[in-house]
């Protein structure tokens, strides 16, 4: 039996929980985290892209030591067909500057850096600990919680459930509903190991310079999906990922969308004479703010992809995942600095400050903002009928012979969303243009 | 009582890789594990301590990255976790680690109680000399059990100690006095996983640091490097041999399908069976 109990218990050990249980650490609360892994990041397998601003609010020095792998200097879109890709570059000089704003990072090696940041600043972090149940008092408030280790409950004023896409607590204790096929995506990605200098010869960059390429067009086969290049220090990421209702409908097989990408003229070279290293699979939630569920109850907070927060762009997760640790952990905080109980109605706090940060957020919806945050409504829908333009324009007689690109012409109908370019995104960008 | 468990952090051999050109072990990015004989060693001590109480120090030499380690026999449910670090250590063949580890055995005696038992795994799976358990042993003076595959019984008052030693011809039952070393056979005991509270407290248990002459050296020129005699001269990938494993099919008479197949990739030995046949 264990007498002790905690200020905060954080489950999990990604960005949104490092971010909570450092911010509250720091705090001087009394914090323990739980990790199932057995170290933070070990069961990560996503190259992501890190936006600097966020970091530095938790961690200002990071740059001296996190694992950064290479600065972002360009983002490149490709709208791909099985011959062809169109592409259109985005460079962006602010990432040339002394402390530049955007880097790639390989989770498994960043979390487990960041992990050790939340240690030092006094969290109690337990890896290879999996929590198995929330406990509840007999009037449904969190307690603490149960977990594969002897002692029975551990108890704590709020329990932050950081658990990721899955959520498997919060929809055990009904707090949250299982995504639907929908709502989530799968992608399967694979680390294609390259000496340095290659990929920087292959990808046009100076050293320590970063490019990523995100893709759409055939290579979804008519599926809402994207695929994407990240080019790292020392290896090339390269992966696809699907909605799982396109996929249980269509047939299709994560593993044959990424076998044929690969195998596209346009991205061939790039990856040729590599030596591949690894092969994973992650479920990318695809909901967005506007659907996001409850986020606060007795005694507990929902962060990061848990609580299915994030952008619509597969790689904005890591980011808002950071802010929404960030802020939990804040509100917090602020909770019990003032003496307040871990109650539900002392926790809508911490929603009423998410809100003032995405609106902050909202001011900076730009071009580039844009860019940044919602390359698949910018790719999937408008380019499509940019990209069917240009292929027609560019094509002697206009049109592709007869039934080659049948069943594409017919997928670019699927996702083409009229009410996409004239609601959400398309409005926005002849906005940000002006 | 109070044992002391000899643990080393090795890199994982079943995701090691060789150096294509220079033959070297790539340890780069190969993640770490407790060589896991060492945790058979460690489960027998903490096995032993239900029983009858006391304490567990473990110790291991090595960089300060070693400390994952300790943490980890630490969460196994250890008390007290001995890091034996400096650049002096570096390069230790079999011979200088015997040296740093007896020494820092002595003075985990002097700190927290002269040891009763001393454990280690039989061998290490990056080394695999098996030399360092004998060799703290003989140093310290002490009585060694080797290749242990059962503790049957304890007996503090007359401090002795009956082990079952697994040996070519059979099992050896072995009594012995204390203090002695003992080195743990594998595939005796699984290591334990830790309580919360064990997990608890192995996060927050500061790791004790010593370096050699926090440790008690007094002759540096017995450690790592300048204390090792062994060489290495040249390390090598064996190249992977040429035959190969031959499928026979055969619907009727198996056996004498199997002979042919056999004498025709085997000429030699059909004569030479042949011979021996004719002088019998």
């Amino acid at each position: 039996m264990i007498e002790q109990s905690f200020d905060a218990i954080v489950v999990g050990a990604g960005m949104a929980g490092n971010a909570a249980a450092l911010t509250m650490a720091k705090r001087g609360m009394k914090v323990l985290q739980l990790e199932r892994g057995e170290y933070s990041g070990s069961k990560n397998v996503q190259t992501a892209i890190l936006d600097a601003d966020i970091v530095e609010q938790l961690t200002p020095d990071f740059r001296e030591d996190a694992p950064l792998e290479r600065r972002l200097v360009e983002q490149r879109f490709w709208l791909m067909d099985r011959r062809s890709h169109i592409g259109l570059r985005y460079r962006f000089n602010d990432c040339n500057d002394e402390r530049p704003n955007r880097y790639i990072v390989i989770r498994a090696l960043f979390d487990k850096w960041f992990s050790r940041k939340v240690r030092e600043a006094g969290a109690t972090v337990l890896y290879q600990t999996t929590v198995t149940e929330l406990a509840q008092n007999r009037r449904g408030r969190v307690i603490g919680v149960r977990t594969d280790r002897q002692d029975g409950i551990i108890h704590a004023d709020v329990v932050v459930l950081a658990e990721g896409v899955n959520g498997l607590l919060g929809t055990c204790a009904g707090l949250r509903e299982r995504p639907t096929p929908d709502q989530v995506a799968l992608q399967v990605k694979e680390m294609h190991l390259l000496p340095r200098e290659t990929i920087e010869a292959r990808f046009n960059l100076k050293r320590d310079e970063g490019v990523v390429i995100e893709a759409a067009g055939t290579i979804s086969r008519g599926m809402t999906g994207m695929g994407f290049i990240y080019a790292n220090r020392e290896c090339i990421s390269l992966g696809i990922g699907c909605l799982v209702s396109d996929l249980q409908r269509t047939g299709e097989t994560p593993y044959g969308l990424l076998n044929r990408f690969k195998r596209y003229p346009s991205v061939v070279p790039l990856i040729n004479g590599s030596e591949l290293k690894e092969y994973s699979a992650h479920l990318i939630a695809k909901r967005g703010y506007n659907t996001i569920p409850q986020l606060y109850g007795k005694g507990w907070v929902v962060v990061g992809d848990a609580a299915e927060l994030n952008n619509t762009s597969h790689r904005g997760h890591l980011n808002v995942a950071m802010i929404s640790g960030r802020i939990a952990a804040e509100a917090i905080f602020r909770v019990k600095s003032r003496g307040g109980r871990s109650t539900s109605n002392s926790f809508s706090l911490y929603k009423k400050m998410l809100n003032e940060s995405y609106e902050d957020l909202k001011k900076y919806k730009d071009m580039p903002a844009l860019m940044h945050t919602e390359p698949d409504n910018f790719l999937l829908t408008h380019p499509q009928l940019v990209s069917k333009a240009i292929l027609n324009f560019a094509r002697i007689g206009g049109r592709p012979k007869a039934g080659e690109e049948k069943s594409d012409s017919k997928s670019f109908g699927d996702v083409w969303s009229w009410t996409g370019l004239f609601g959400n995104g398309g409005f926005r960008l002849p906005r940000a243009w002006r | 009582m109070h044992n002391v468990v000899c643990i080393k952090q090795v890199p994982d051999s079943a995701q090691i890789r060789v150096h294509p050109v220079t033959n070297t072990i790539m340890r780069q990015g190969v993640p770490t594990i407790i060589n896991p004989y060492d945790l058979f060693a460690l489960e027998a001590a903490l096995e032993l301590r239900d029983k009858f109480g006391g304490e567990i120090t473990v110790l291991t030499m090595g960089p300060s990255s070693a400390e994952d380690s300790l943490r980890k026999a630490l969460t196994f449910g250890a008390d007290r976790a001995v890091l034996l670090t400096d650049r002096c250590f570096a390069g230790a063949d079999t011979l200088a680690t015997t040296y740093a580890l007896a020494t820092a055995i002595r003075k985990i005696g002097k700190e927290y109680g002269p040891p009763d038992l001393i454990f280690t795994g039989k061998q290490t799976i990056d080394g695999d000399t098996a030399q360092v358990g004998p060799g703290v042993a003989k140093r310290l003076g002490v009585l060694q059990l080797t290749y242990v595959a059962k503790i049957r019984a304890l007996d503090l008052t007359a401090r002795t100690i009956e082990t079952e030693r697994r040996s070519e011809g059979g099992v050896q039952v072995l009594r012995t006095s204390l203090p002695c070393l003992i080195t743990m056979l594998e595939a005796t005991n699984q290591i334990r996983r830790g309580a919360m509270a064990d997990a608890l407290r192995a996060a927050r248990t500061p790791i004790v640091k010593w370096s050699a002459q926090e440790a008690g050296v007094e002759d540096i020129s017995k450690c790592g490097l300048k204390g090792s005699p062994t060489i290495v001269k040249r390390v090598f990938a064996p190249s992977a041999r040429a035959e190969k494993a031959v499928l026979v099919e055969a619907a009727e008479q198996p056996a004498q399908a199997l002979i042919d197949a056999i004498f025709k990739h085997q000429p030699k030995l059909e004569t030479d069976l042949a011979a021996l046949a004719r002088d019998a």
